[in-house]
């Protein structure tokens, strides 16, 4: 092999050695934090085991939201207007949390059913519903107009 | 009347792109001199009727007109004054305008900053903006015109501005974005010009590497704004997100930062010239990425344009068509290219294909991070989300490695370095950046953190390697000021970037170790302590601006039992719109920021909040701001200011000047 040749042979295996590691360590990464999505339906049926973390999306439904007067505690149900599942979060929820908007939370459900959620999104615009939300709500046959939602950040 | 001139203009823009992308680049073929001379006086008229429509769109808020669509949908007779001007591009039609109106601002530029160049180049660079300005005017005309009318009924008042838009930062981050964003077409376009003429040499390099620096240090800017913005309007106090509309512009960015590295080696050597071009080609893919994501309504995202599919099926025909076609014209005409010179494999073109390389994965893996989830649901159904851990896992370290390599680059020589001599160089370095990046956190923070150590310790090995060579560089002339005098100001702007990177792994470290934060419930009279830090809730009050009414609070923050600041977070509703918003308070210093967001109000009087405290924070933007600063610098470098006057028949040889040039 000329020399030349074998330089750029070595450039070559050079970066595909890189990009070998970069894709294998990628592919790790990716399946450590892949969050799913699950519809409170799909929770209710107990499709997801307790300690995995997921997404849950829906409506908050009225008259749920309760705050504790002595601390951050919040609960409230998510519900996709066929099933319901009990959300509890600690801190302070997005300007846009409303009851009868979506919400789009991010935790763990315990053996009891509550879902514990460890982020909170929720933001609001006219024109626009979180495709999570819609799905969710579609899945379950409900899509109520004027209810649209954009998570935050 | 005046919108319909708006429209009207955009027409004859669209017709004069449509002249542009045709004639000078036939005439280039055929050698018609008249036809390619039309390239620069079409360009400035291209720039003068987008301009034109741009002030009548501007003109349309300010007189509130209600009956253009667009502005209904973005202002409010009660918006204050300057944030209807900046209205203009709060939403997808004028910020599209706004887009396409700086990129006919670069092709007027390059028009008049081309006078060195050879006409039939010039008239090609210009012939594939017009092209590009061509699709972006016919998508705006068929799918988003911002003069459309509501007839025949015009709204009485408009809906208001999105009250997240209505801020400093939102005035100045999408301009600067766009403005480093189509800069990168600028580059593309040289890069086809070079691919149809087959000039692919040397001085093509350096044609090519003032605006690519220019277009870096902006899209810099634009994406530190971006940060900065995030970090205090959306109130989470975080400055990066991984929001997938953040990911485009790092990833334009990401290939950006390894276009100019590698710029410079095809300038200075004449070796990885396909590459160069490929990497132009992929800078400004991401910069069609980003607009397509942000404009098809396809993520879920704060930035997330109101959409409708139509648009999203428009862009992706350019994106296709714009990036298949120049793949295309690579792949015939990338086997022509031969490299002038061989190099070694310790030498400063391999570090500098290291840093290229690394770049490469690094935009790879984000641009799989953003795009994955919307394949998986394309594939199997099924919503996913990937989250900011997945980015930091594979970020961190890449980030990381190419710090190691920064360090070492610009110390070694083209072609050939001895190992001996960058180990002699760097050892003490290594070690001095080794034992001070353990201790001085310890010393200033009184804690220990491997990861924050590890940082620092980079950032330092970056400061300590510029001093290094810095020294070296000066050595052997009669004083130092001589020495630095004698330094170009490309090397000048290439350290100052690298500087950059230090100041700003600083900020990072030590702002994502050490920050702490609480959410508390708080009444009136109440008082937090956090990070040495004291907070009292003094009082609450009722506001009232423009456009909004809401609440206020009174916080005293003292340190040492001495109070050195009032901080007054509030929460808004802006009442056209009828949404809420929180105004974060914050006292910003060099270093450390403290940050506080109000929540609800409880029935009993209490009041929820977050507090923060953020050391270091500042030096991120800092660190950007130097980087962007650098990168012009490099670009004032005189071999290219002589080039405007010198013939440029010369330019065909590799450059003269000893002085390394990476930046």
């Amino acid at each position: 092999m000329k020399p030349h040749r074998q330089k750029r042979l070595g450039i070559i295996l050079f970066i595909a050695a890189g990009l070998g590691v970069a894709v294998g360590l990628t592919l790790f990464a990716l399946r450590q934090n892949i969050n799913m999505f699950y519809t409170p339906t799909q929770v209710a049926a107990g499709e997801v085991a307790s300690g995995v973390q997921f997404r849950i999306g829906g409506m908050v439904k009225a008259g749920t939201i309760q705050e504790d007067q002595g601390s951050l505690r919040v609960s409230f149900v998510t519900t996709d207007y066929s099933s319901d599942v009990p959300v509890q979060y600690e801190g302070i929820l997005p300007d846009l949390f409303r009851e009868g908007q979506g919400v789009v939370a991010e935790g763990q459900i315990d053996s009891a059913g509550v879902f514990h959620a460890s982020k909170v999104l929720a933001k609001h615009d006219e024109n626009y519903m979180s495709p999570e939300v819609k799905a969710a709500l579609d899945a379950a046959g409900a899509s109520p107009e004027n209810h649209s939602m954009q998570p935050e950040t | 009347m005046l919108p319909e001139l708006g429209s009207f203009s955009l027409i004859l823009a669209l017709c004069l792109c449509g002249m542009l992308g045709t004639l000078p680049v036939v005439g280039a073929h055929t050698g018609n001199q008249l036809w390619m001379n039309l390239a620069r006086p079409l360009a400035a008229g291209i720039f003068v009727f987008l301009g034109i429509g741009f002030a009548i769109l501007v003109y349309a808020f300010l007189t509130d007109d209600f009956s253009v669509s667009f502005v209904a949908q973005h202002s409010n007779s009660l918006l204050p004054m300057r944030y209807k001007f900046t209205a203009a591009w709060g939403g997808h039609e004028g910020s599209f305008l706004l887009w396409t109106f700086m990129l006919a601002g670069w092709m007027f530029t390059v028009g008049v900053f081309s006078k060195s160049m050879p006409i039939d180049f010039v008239a090609r660079v210009l012939g594939v903006l017009g092209l590009i300005t061509f699709s972006y005017i016919l998508f705006m005309l068929a799918t988003s015109n911002p003069f459309d009318r509501i007839v025949p009924l015009p709204p009485a008042d408009g809906a208001d501005l999105n009250s997240a838009l209505q801020d400093i930062g939102f005035i100045l981050h999408p301009p600067t974005l766009y403005m480093g964003y189509v800069g990168f077409s600028v580059v593309f376009a040289f890069a086809i010009a070079a691919l149809i003429s087959g000039r692919m040499d040397a001085a093509w390099a350096r044609w090519s590497r003032p605006w690519a620096n220019v277009a870096w240090a902006i899209l810099t800017i634009g994406i530190a704004l971006g940060s900065w913005w995030a970090y205090y309007e959306l109130g989470w106090g975080g400055w990066w997100a991984w929001d997938p509309v953040e990911n485009p512009p790092l990833i334009t960015w990401l290939f950006g930062t390894a276009l100019v590295h590698s710029l410079a080696v095809t300038e200075k050597r004449g070796v990885f010239k396909s590459w160069t071009i490929l990497l132009a080609i992929l800078a400004f893919s991401g910069s069609l990425l980003g607009t397509f994501i942000t404009r098809s309504g396809l993520l879920t995202s704060v930035h997330a344009f109101a959409s409708d599919p139509d648009r999203g099926f428009f862009i992706l025909g350019i994106l296709g068509i714009a990036i298949g076609g120049s793949l295309l014209l690579y792949a015939i005409r990338a086997p022509l290219m031969k490299a002038d010179a061989g190099f070694e494999l310790v030498s400063r073109e391999m570090f500098l294909l290291a840093n290229n390389v690394i770049l490469v994965v690094a935009a790879a893996s984000v641009f799989l991070g953003t795009l994955f989830p919307m394949v998986y649901q394309a594939i199997t159904d099924d919503l996913i989300s990937i989250g900011p851990p997945y980015f930091n896992a594979i970020f961190a370290p890449l980030m990381m490695l190419l710090v190691v390599f920064l360090g070492i680059g610009p110390m070694s020589r083209w072609k050939r370095t001895s190992p001996a001599y960058l180990v002699a160089q760097l050892s003490r370095v290594a070690l001095a950046s080794l034992v001070l990046g353990v201790v001085l956190p310890l010393l200033v923070l009184l804690e220990f953190s491997l990861a924050a150590s590890i940082t620092l310790l980079l950032a330092l090995w970056v400061i300590f390697s510029i001093a290094r060579d810095m020294a070296d560089k000066t050595a052997n002339k009669k004083t130092r000021v001589a020495g630095l005098r004698s330094l170009s100001w490309s090397y000048y702007g290439m350290q100052l970037a690298h500087l950059g990177i230090a100041i700003m792994l600083v900020g990072v470290s030590l702002t994502s170790y050490f920050s702490s934060e609480r959410s508390v419930l708080l009444d009136i009279g109440g008082t937090v302590e956090l990070g040495g830090y004291r907070f009292d809730l003094v009082d609450s009050r009722r506001i009232e601006g423009p456009n909004y009414f809401g609440e206020q609070v009174e916080m005293t923050v003292s340190r040492d039992g001495e109070v050195f600041r009032v901080l007054y977070p509030e929460r808004r509703l802006y009442v056209a719109s009828g949404t809420p918003s929180t105004e974060m308070a914050i006292d910003a210093g060099f270093f450390r920021d403290l940050f506080v967001t109000l929540g609800e109000q409880r029935e009993s009087g209490a009041w929820t909040m977050t507090l923060y405290v953020k050391p270091f924070v500042r030096w991120i933007w800092l660190g950007a701001l130097f980087m962007a600063f650098g990168a012009c610098i490099a670009a004032g470098d005189k071999r290219y200011r002589r080039l405007r006057v010198r013939e440029t028949k010369k330019a065909g040889s590799p450059s003269s000047e000893a002085m390394p040039a990476a930046s």
